[in-house]
């Protein structure tokens, strides 16, 4: 079975009920379950349980820390937003995420389609050049990049951080479209090229209206790396002003040290959409690391 | 009809690939390459001043204490993120695939520790791990225990590192797992319940051969990964106590960015490059040879 049906069949439309059992019986052979389960959900919870109400608790509050705080107290979420910069933080996020997966899913869509369905020699080339590029670990090029970066004054500008970002994120791209539009029939494409459409006009109105969940994926797995990045912004992104918000959290907690309670707003307020749209998506999400599993 | 006029109209569709390749080429093989280049010279990364050494930064290599360190560090993050990791997340999936009423709310919390930023991952480990009204030594004082520097020491830092690394990103060897599991025909398993084998054992003879090819990916997967840790380390130790948490990663940019020395600081990222390529590349091949035909 190949990944793909074995993520549909996991994605539940295949599920099977299991056979109906009297509650009874269901409930002494699956009880221990449901003490796992609790106990997982006591793990993966206690940091965010801990971050909300450290977040609503005032600065010189040093009672414990698993408590839930007596008052109702707002005062870090005001001082978060009006000082720590994390709007400007948020913008810059947006800006270089939105450019980010734009580039990825473009160049990337295009990229997969002249390669999925012009095989020659060169493009077998070019492909197994692209997947050995997402082999290139992006921290030991470093000292390449920044020295480039610094040379063509790309230091602290929106348009190299995003070109990095792409460049390291569009193999993964790339990958993911080329596997999606191989497995669309190539008999499409020839009926239409047979009722006189170029190759271009094939891409337009048979490939990309069929891209949409592969698009998805991209979407989401280039956006959440894009958005938690940590090693690239921090290093080309050298004023406040210019900071994503995983720069402004890291900020926070080096001069703060003694702000606990602000830090847990900055961090609450920095994950915030991410968590909501991983809530709301969470079988995209699940489907598109499957899909995204190379070795 | 000419034979370049042929060629143009059969490859004119190349130029798709172009946007691609040009910032393929412009951002990540170009630095590679410079990369490379520096790695021969003596530069603090902004003079004008760079001094051709030949091989001198790699011969630097083996002598540079902190590299060892963070080298071995690598290896600890690297092969212990990913056997705990996998660890975890096939237990993981083995429980959420008994497919309880419920099971797929806790899929979704196992993997939602992925959409925190491992940076933000580290720091909110804080709230937990400070010394002074953290919260594992409160919980460690309900015992009358007396409270611990989690951090100060550096074995124990690189543990709480891996440890925390791992539970992050089980979620990751999870969902591959379930696909895995998903993916073996269930005749196997009634088969073996017919003849008698037990549980343990249809785990152990049929599940997990069968599991090998999600175990390959999984295994590969995250130790590439792990052997890139980077942003937790910052967020945990700064790579203290006395720089002894590095991992390469760490190392390569408080070489470049601290002891202002690039072109050294290439040179560990070739050798590292060098190094997860051949890991990568033999763990792939001592997995694969495992894997069962059926």
């Amino acid at each position: 079975m190949s990944k793909r049906e074995a993520a549909m069949a996991y994605s539940g439309e295949n599920y099977v009920a299991p056979p109906k059992e009297s509650p009874k019986k269901y409930v002494k052979a699956n009880w221990w379950k449901y003490i796992v389960a609790a106990l997982i959900i006591f793990v993966t919870m206690m940091p965010l349980y801990v971050l909300i109400e450290m977040s609503f608790k005032e600065p010189t509050d040093l009672a414990s820390r698993l408590t839930w705080p007596t008052y109702f107290y707002l005062g870090n979420y005001k001082s978060v937003i009006q000082n720590s910069g994390l709007l400007n933080a948020y913008k810059n996020t947006i800006i270089i995420v939105v450019s980010v997966i734009c580039i990825e899913v473009f160049a990337g869509c295009l990229a997969a389609y002249a390669l999925a369905r012009n095989r020659t020699k060169l493009n077998a080339f070019i492909r197994s050049m692209v997947l050995g590029v997402m082999m290139v670990p992006a921290v030991t090029i470093l000292a390449g990049v920044y020295s480039i970066l610094a040379k063509i004054h790309g230091i602290n500008s929106y348009w190299a951080l995003i070109f990095v970002t792409a460049a390291f994120g569009l193999p993964m791209s790339v990958y993911l479209y080329y596997n999606f539009i191989i497995a669309i029939p190539e008999a499409l494409d020839d009926a239409a090229r047979i009722d006189g459409a170029n190759r271009f006009q094939c891409f337009l109105w048979i490939i990309l209206p069929q891209l949409r969940p592969v698009t998805v994926t991209v979407v989401i797995m280039k956006g959440v790396n894009a958005w938690n990045d940590y090693l690239y912004p921090m290093y080309i992104m050298q004023t406040v002003d210019k900071y994503t918000i995983v720069l402004v959290v890291k900020q926070f907690f080096s001069e703060n040290n003694t702000n606990l309670q602000g830090a847990a707003a900055c961090c609450l307020l920095g994950m915030l959409p991410i968590i909501v749209l991983y809530i709301c998506l969470n079988k995209y999400f699940i489907k598109g690391s499957l899909d995204s599993a190379v070795k | 009809m000419s034979k370049t006029k042929k060629w143009l109209k059969q490859n004119s569709i190349n130029v798709f690939y172009l946007p691609a390749l040009v910032i393929m080429i412009f951002f990540i093989l170009v630095p590679l390459l410079n990369g490379f280049r520096l790695s021969f010279f003596k530069w603090n990364g902004y003079s004008q001043n760079m001094k051709f050494i030949w091989f001198n930064n790699y011969k630097n290599l083996p002598g540079d204490k902190y590299l060892r360190i963070a080298f071995l560090n690598t290896l600890l993050y690297g092969f212990g993120c990913a056997i705990f990791q996998n660890i975890l997340g096939l237990a993981a999936a083995l429980f959420v695939d008994t497919r309880f009423k419920g099971h797929t709310l806790v899929r979704t919390m196992i993997y939602m520790p992925i959409m925190i930023a491992n940076l933000i991952m580290g720091y909110i480990m804080y709230y937990f791990l400070q010394y002074n009204g953290g919260i594992l030594n409160e919980v460690f004082a309900w015992f009358g225990r007396a409270p611990v520097d989690w951090l100060a020491d550096a074995g124990r830092a690189r543990i709480i590192i891996t440890i925390v690394n791992s539970i992050q990103y089980c979620g990751n060897s999870m969902v591959l797992y379930l696909a895995g599991l998903q993916s073996i025909p269930d005749v196997y398993n009634e088969a073996a319940r017919i003849d008698g084998a037990t549980k343990g054992k249809i785990f152990w003879k049929i599940t997990l051969p069968l599991l090998i090819p999600s175990i390959t990916s999984a295994v590969v997967i995250n130790l590439i990964g792990s052997l890139k840790l980077n942003d937790i380390i910052i967020a945990l130790t700064n790579a203290g106590p006395a720089q002894k948490t590095h991992s390469l990663s760490t190392y390569i940019s408080y070489v470049y960015f601290r002891s202002e020395k690039a072109g050294f600081a290439s040179a560990i990222g070739v050798f590292m490059f060098a190094f997860i390529m051949i890991v990568s590349l033999a763990t792939n091949k001592f997995l694969e040879s495992k894997e069962v035909e059926y």
